[in-house]
Formats: structure tokens, sequence, C-alpha cells
């Protein structure tokens, strides 16, 4: 038997949560999945589902307040990122796992040229010098397609476009060759045309590095065309996990039937099909299924009882009663 | 850059102008004159003309006003009618002592706004942070010549620390002048201070919350370096305004205190001016105090621009 190689992340039982003025909020609430090298998974889902949560988590750049609090195991390498000193996850912010953020806009540094954001890189994680960080970071420009770097390694972020920013971001993500790249919907801030160089980007990236990525997105045409696994979540869990092939032909949540159902076609004229209703507030879910309410196969037993995620084949998980139990039928 | 500085000076001119028709005729709005305060108890009529004709106030307003304003352009203050001193010469001997004043008030608020304001921000709602509020209330709220004169009560007279008043020249030593200058440098910049600390806490705040500051340690930073590198450059940029505004009426500020501490700088100098009537002294006064506004105004816009790339003077 061949030995089972560790996981580049695995992500057990996570769960996060805000006390707030109004009570206990969890954002994320019992998530597990992993991510091995050179995989790239997809998190799916609405605004507010918990999956910039999920990233922050990951890398703890949440749960330093008194309010906030970080359960579970994330084991990186096999080591728990979540018993870690400060400093020793300092070490491995930015040089083992790299973040992209969302909007490219406001993630670089606007008082500091792009160069030295970048530069800070391998200074802090290489003791590079000043010189060679430089170099280091004109390199990495040139890398992510930016022309003429030496020229704009030399200026501010407000002087480059929107697209040309997360370019710089990636860059400043890449200087420090990470094993594992959260990128925390890199595509949303920006145009069609500039998503798709990005994303082919993040795809060289990959099968340059061999590095395993994390890609959030609430764009399933953006997971379709680069992610190897998909994790759709809702109100804070993971209700679906499959392959992307697999999810896309054979959807068995409720949910992810209806993010399916609302996407576009070409060529058809049928009007879209939303879901109903809105995410459920955080604040009040009741001790059931959170999408009950949108539903439309509610049961009696979802109202009342919380799903959990089953193996519903091997790599197909969903947390539905009506898909658990059919399966259960099934195995009888 | 150069033209930026050269349309700034230029736009200054008729705000200039403005002032000095205002200082002159409010000057002139005060009961008595130069000459009523000349002769004081030995004042007759028929000396007051002599007089009068002397420093040419027997013209009528509007001449008077175009003789002086020429003069002005000219670079001539007119003559002190107390000391017989060219204005312009009185006041630059006693501009070090009002710059030393308020240098050492900047100096002192800087020290204490910048690290309180963004340790503040970063202990928000704790014990550190209330404290720091009411510094910053307490600053705010205590007039200056009150903080001044309870020092000179405990640690002059009660302490024997420092010298309770008086002036004494750089080149007299070192300590010795600064020993003068400590006490009126804290009762003038605990007000700026104060504000200061207030805007940099709140600016603070907001940078803590930008997408950057969780870029920048996502990539590993070390917190301190978040905080001083990354973060208070950013916060700094609202804050340098509201400290050149601050610097601006501490030349104002330093008339009280300037009285309280016997310091013979530029604000002294003004009081002096008013209860003597010393038109010409007063005018220029105002006029040099106008004009150093507009030029720490455009210091602090040039600062600005270095801490702040995205302004670009052109």
């Amino acid at each position: 038997m061949p030995e089972v190689k560790k996981p580049l992340l695995e992500v057990k039982s996570l769960t996060t949560s805000f006390r707030t003025d109004r009570g206990l909020v969890r954002a994320v609430d019992n998530v597990s999945f992993t991510i091995d090298h050179g995989q790239i998974l997809g998190i799916v889902g609405e605004s507010g589902s918990g999956k910039s949560m999920t990233s922050q988590s990951i890398l703890r750049l949440i749960g330093s307040r008194k309010s906030e609090q970080v359960n579970g195991e994330v084991l990186f390498e096999g080591q728990d990122l979540l018993k870690l000193q400060e400093r020793q996850m300092q070490k491995i912010r930015g040089k083992e796992i790299s973040l992209i953020a969302q909007d490219p806009m406001t993630s670089l540094n606007p008082v500091y040229t792009v160069g030295n954001q970048i530069a800070e890189v391998p200074m802090i994680h290489e003791g590079f010098s000043k010189k060679n960080a430089w170099s280091k970071a004109i390199e990495m420009i040139k890398r992510v397609g930016i022309p003429s770097a030496e020229v704009r390694a030399a200026q501010y972020p407000h002087e480059f476009s929107g697209g040309m920013r997360q370019r710089g971001v990636i860059a400043m993500a890449l200087a420090g060759n990470p094993k594992l790249l959260i990128a925390d919907e890199p595509t949303t801030a920006l145009d069609v045309t500039i998503q798709s160089q990005i994303l082919e980007l993040i795809l060289d990236l990959r099968n340059e590095t061999g590095a395993g990525i994390m890609l959030i997105t609430h764009d399933l045409g953006v997971v379709a065309e680069i992610c190897d696994q998909v994790a759709v979540m809702y109100a804070g869990k993971i209700v679906e996990k499959a392959s992307v092939a697999e999810l896309f032909s054979n959807p068995k949540h409720p949910y992810t039937q209806g993010l399916l159902a609302s996407l576009p076609k070409l060529g058809d004229k049928t009007r879209l099909t939303p879901i109903p209703g809105q995410p459920p507030n955080l604040h009040h879910l009741s001790s059931g299924c959170a999408f009950a309410d949108r539903c439309p196969f509610v049961m009696d037993k979802c109202r009342s009882v919380q799903p959990a995620l089953k193996k519903e084949q091997t790599e197909h998980q969903v947390a539905c009663h009506l898909v658990n139990e059919e399966g259960g039928d099934e195995n009888q | 850059m150069f033209t930026y500085i050269l349309r700034r000076l230029l736009i200054a001119i008729p705000v200039l102008f403005g002032i000095s028709v205002l200082a002159f005729f409010m000057v002139r709005l005060v009961p008595g004159d130069t000459v009523t305060a000349m002769l004081g108890t030995n004042y007759n009529e028929a000396q007051a003309e002599i007089l009068r004709q002397k420093y040419g106030l027997d013209q009528s307003i509007i001449v008077q006003y175009g003789l002086w304003i020429m003069n002005v352009v000219k670079g001539d203050l007119g003559i002190s009618s107390l000391t017989n001193e060219p204005v312009f010469d009185i006041l630059l001997t006693r501009l070090p002592i009002t710059l030393e004043l308020s240098f050492i008030s900047i100096l002192f608020a800087l020290l204490i706004a910048i690290p309180l304001g963004t340790i503040a921000a970063l202990k928000r709602n704790t014990p550190v942070d209330y404290g720091a509020s009411f510094f910053g209330m307490f600053g705010i709220s205590v007039p200056n010549f009150w903080l001044g004169t309870l020092m000179i009560l405990y640690l002059s007279l009660h302490l024997s620390w420092l010298p309770s008043s008086g002036f004494v020249p750089l080149s007299d030593g070192v300590w010795a002048n600064i020993k003068t200058m400590i006490m009126p440098g804290i009762a003038l910049g605990t007000s700026v201070g104060a504000v200061t600390m207030r805007m940099t806490r709140s600016s603070m705040l907001e940078v803590l919350g930008e997408e950057y500051m969780k870029m920048a340690k996502a990539k590993g930073v070390t917190n301190s370096r978040l905080i001083w590198k990354h973060g208070l450059r950013n916060a700094l940029v609202p804050v340098v305004t509201v400290l050149g505004i601050q610097a601006g009426y501490l030349l104002g500020g330093s008339i009280i205190i300037e009285q309280i501490f016997s310091l013979p700088g530029i604000g002294q100098l003004a009081l002096q001016a008013i209860s003597n009537r010393d038109y010409s002294l007063l005018q220029g006064t105002i006029l040099f105090i106008a004009s150093a506004f507009v030029l720490i105004n455009l210091a602090v816009d040039i600062i600005y621009a270095l801490i702040n790339p995205k302004i670009r003077y052109s």
C-alpha cells in the first residue's frame, strides 16, 4: 500500500465566532476541507456566507481580539496553525501561505511604492538587503506580466490601473514563493477581460510552482474554469463538496441547484430562476437547516434538525436531509 | 512644485492685503489714540496737535492708510511711537523667542500626541484608551493660562525646579534657556497635543481597518512594523493638517502665555502695542503674524505632499 501523503492543508471543524452586542455569531461553522499540493479548491457562496472569514481564520488574521474566537484545527503540512505563537505565524504568513485580497484598489498601501511593498516580503522573510529585495521585486513584477517593470516598481499604487494593481498584489503574494495561495475573490473587482488574464496568471503559477490554491469566489464561472474541487458555503457551513465536474453535472443540494439555475446560459431566452428569499441572519439561526426557509423541498425535519455533511459518494458530500435520507434508503 | 509654491505665495498677497485693511482700521476703532496714550495725564490739546502732525495722524484716515501700505510694500513697517525704533527691527529681535516657544510647544505636543493617539487606537475601549481620552478632554478644556499659573505655583514656587518667569537667551547657556521655556512650552503645547492626539487616534483607527493593513499582516509583517511603518504614515496625513492649523494658533496663544511667563516675544509685543496705542507697532505685528500663518500653511501643504504621494503639486 502506498504511503498516504499528508495533504498540504487540512482544515478540521473550523469554527469562527464573534461576540457582538446582539449575541454570538458563528461566521464559520464546523468547516472541514483539504487542499493538496497543486490542487485548486474553489469555495463558493453568497456574500456573508463565511468564505472570507474562513480564509482569514486560516491565516489567523482574525482571532486575536477577545470578541473573536477561532476553534478547530488548521493543519498546514501537519502543523496546527491555530496552536502557533503569533511570532511563528508571522513566519508562515507571506512565506508559506499568501493571500490575494478581493479589492486591488485598497489592498496596496497608498504611501509606499509598489516595488517597495513587494520587496518587503523577501526582506522580512529571507533577510534580503534592500538592493537585492528591489531586484526581486522587479523580477516579480515582470513575472506577473507588468511591462516596464523597473519604472512600475518605483510608482505608487494610485498610478496603477485596477488590473495592474491586482497583478501587483499577486506579485507581492508570490514573492515569498508560497506553498499555499489563498485568493479571496481575486477577480471580483475587475472587468471581464482583466479577470481572465488574472485567472490565467493564477493557473500558470500553479503549474509552475505546484502550489495549492484556495480560490474564494461567488462566481461559478470562475470555478468551472480553473478549480479542481469545489465547496459550496451557506450561512457559515459547507453544504456541498465535490469535484468540479461532479458538482456541475450532478448538483445535490437544493442551494447548489439554485445557484446553478440562476446562472445565465448562452442562447437561452427564458428568464433566470433566482433563489427566493434572502440569506439568513446569522444572529437568528434556527436549530434546523439554515436554507430551510428558501428551500423548495423543505420538510418538517429540516426546520428542527441540522443536516450534517455526509459522504454521499466518496468524493461528493452533501449536507441535506433530502439527499442523505435518499442515500440512506438506497443503502438499506 | 516650484510653480505651486509661487502660486500659493501670489494668492497670499490679496489675503495679506485684506488683513492689512482690517488691522489698520480696527486698531483705530480702539478709543484713544497714540497721542493720548503718550501724553497720559499731561495731555493738553496744543501738544497733542503737534504730536498728531508729527505722526501724520492729522490727515484723513484713508490717506494715513495709503501712506502706511505704500511703506509696507517697500518693506518699511514704520517707526514705533513707543520706542522710536523701526517696527521691523523690533519684530526681528522678538521673533526668535516666539519661534522657540512655538517649536517647544509643538515638539511637546507631538511627543505626547503621536504615541498616545496610536496606542489609544490600538487599545481601543481599554483603560489606556480611556486615559488618553481623558487627557484629550483635559487638554482641550483647560485654559493654557490656568495651566501655566498652576505650574508656576507648583513647579516654581513650591518645588523650585524651574524659574517662574523671565527669559534667558540661548547665548547665556542652552540649559538655562530651555529651563525658562519648559513651562510655557507645556502650557501652550497641551491643547495642541490634545487635539493632535484625538486626531491621531481617530485617524489611526480608520487606518487599522484598511484592507492594506490586513494585506501587510498577511505578508508576515511584525506587529510593530505594521503599526509604525504601514499604519502611522497613512494616519499622519490628516494629523499634519490639524497640526498646521494649530501651529498657526500657537502664535496667537502665545500672547497670553508670554505675558504670564514674562517672555519678551511677539505676543507680549502685541499686548504692549495695544496698551500704548502704538499703531505702527500693532499693525506691523498683526501683519507679521498673518504672514507667518500663511507661510505655516504653505509649509503644511508641502509636508502633506511629502507624506502623501497622491498629492503632487503642479
